[in-house]
């Protein structure tokens, strides 16, 4: 069980700041997220777009944005849960929560933030009759371990960056490689878009453009994919497979945190605006995630919605304990690492 | 100030026929959230940035819309329910042509 004082779920902007507020307050953060990497949505969707309306940044790269607040954050040594989904959440005894992921870690402290943002990514499903029947028996939307596709006959749908570099590396793995996209056109590294290019002129790839699967066929498992490449039917191909992976991008869906019994509204989490918490106290909802009279989905309040949860969480954890606001230039930063930062002092010499 | 009229069927199948300013810099994704024409979080997702298909629409009449970008070009082939006259309604930049403009909004991705 891994024990933390703050429990943020969700790793961008928002939920990456909070551990430097916290930490200035001597409090430890964990961050659990749903995607591989910290970051949100600045670094899934648009790590390459400028943002123009951080405070003191004229324009930085979203990308760039994400590594500067985890160089900022370093001192306060954030734990991550990454790749993994908060499933569930459960109250303990001595008023403590345990968030359980999807897989099972589970993770125990006395404050919950949820930083979620628009919620945990999941992959795009095409739309597919009878997709689901076929999940894990021949269907996949990630790859997890590609030697399950050595010697198989794979068929690959997308246009964007995973659908080439997956049918590039499974060129070498699997026995057939389709890869099947609905224009001609691929948005990805030029690189990728090359090298599918020289795949498909050594008949390494087969490449179907424009095309769309629109069925599935197989007893009990995925045999066959039927690929349209015009509106006439008559000339579908029906392809022999056994693996399909489509990969359409992910897209953001509130999740399990919908059945907390947290006040939802418009998709998002009511909070109190006194310090962002939700009507189960000992829970919060910062940034993006949550709602309230006035509310902009802005990073920059994000960044001020964690500021206050943290006050509050502090006078939650230590209800005793006395505490005014330091500035940071007033009382520098102390890591837990032992670094410690400080304004150098003003006095240098005295004139005689 | 000057408004257009713009006929939007939502996803319940529901009419609104609405004003929308062309002197504001909106887009016509912007335009569904201001009249919340879709709930919060089902439309706009990735903010007006032609990464998301959670705006798409259909075009019902025959205006004589700007030309799709690349980008736009690029979702609209990865998204579903796509049609022949599918557009992203955050790369609609309202203006005085689009007066009398209908669309409707595709279904959202679940």
């Amino acid at each position: 069980m891994i024990k933390t004082d703050i429990l943020i779920i969700g790793a961008g902007p928002t939920g990456l700041f909070a551990v430097f507020e916290a930490g200035l307050l001597q409090l430890k953060c964990h961050l659990i997220d749903a995607l591989p990497q910290a970051g949100g949505q600045c670094s899934e969707i648009y790590p390459k777009k400028p943002i123009y309306d951080i405070p003191g940044f004229p324009e930085v790269l979203a990308g760039d944005l994400v590594d500067n607040l985890m160089e900022q954050i370093k001192p306060f040594q954030p734990g991550f849960t990454l790749g993994e989904r908060a499933e569930t959440i459960k109250k303990l005894g001595d008023g403590t929560f345990v968030v359980t992921t999807n897989k099972g870690t589970e993770h125990n402290a006395p404050v919950v933030a949820i930083a979620g943002g628009l919620g945990s990514f999941e992959p795009r499903k095409p739309l597919l009759q009878n997709l689901a029947d076929y999940e894990d028996k021949g269907v996949a939307y990630m790859i997890k371990d590609p030697e399950i596709y050595r010697d198989k006959k794979v068929v690959l749908a997308g246009g964007g960056d995973s659908a080439l570099d997956w049918s590039i590396f499974l060129a070498d793995v699997a026995s057939e490689v389709t890869l099947v996209h609905r224009r001609n056109e691929f948005r990805g590294a030029l690189d990728s878009v090359e090298k599918v290019q020289q795949l498909k002129n050594e008949g390494k790839i087969n490449l179907v453009t424009p095309g769309e699967i629109v069925g599935l066929k197989g007893e009990g498992k995925l045999e066959s994919v039927t690929i349209r490449k015009t509106s006439n039917a008559a000339e579908d191909i029906h392809l022999k497979v056994d693996e399909f992976i489509p990969l359409f991008g992910l897209s953001p869906k509130l999740g399990p945190i919908a059945d907390w019994d947290l006040e939802i509204e418009k998709n998002a989490i009511k909070v109190d605006t006194f310090d962002y918490q939700t009507n189960i106290p000992g829970v919060y909802a910062i940034g993006d995630v949550n709602t309230y009279p006035g509310k902009l989905k802005l990073i920059l309040c994000g960044f001020h919605e964690a500021t206050l949860m943290c006050q509050s969480a502090y006078q939650r954890i230590f209800p005793d304990k006395k505490y005014v606001m330091k500035y940071t230039t007033v009382g520098g930063i102390s890591g837990f690492d032992g670094s410690k930062k400080e304004a150098p002092k003003a006095v240098v010499k005295a004139i005689d | 100030m000057t408004d257009i009229k713009i006929k939007i069927t939502d996803r319940e199948g529901v009419l609104h026929e609405i004003d929308a300013p062309t002197d504001m810099n909106m887009n016509l994704m912007e335009v569904v959230r201001s009249y919340e024409l879709a709930p919060e979080g089902t439309i706009g997702i990735c903010g007006g940035m032609a990464m998301c298909a959670s705006c798409q629409c259909y075009v019902i009449s025959d205006h004589d819309l700007p030309e799709k970008s690349d980008d736009e070009e690029a979702m609209l082939s990865e998204a579903f329910n796509v049609r022949e006259n599918s557009r992203l309604g955050c790369q609609l930049h309202i203006n005085e042509d689009m007066d009398g403009l209908e669309v409707e909004l595709a279904p959202e991705e679940l």
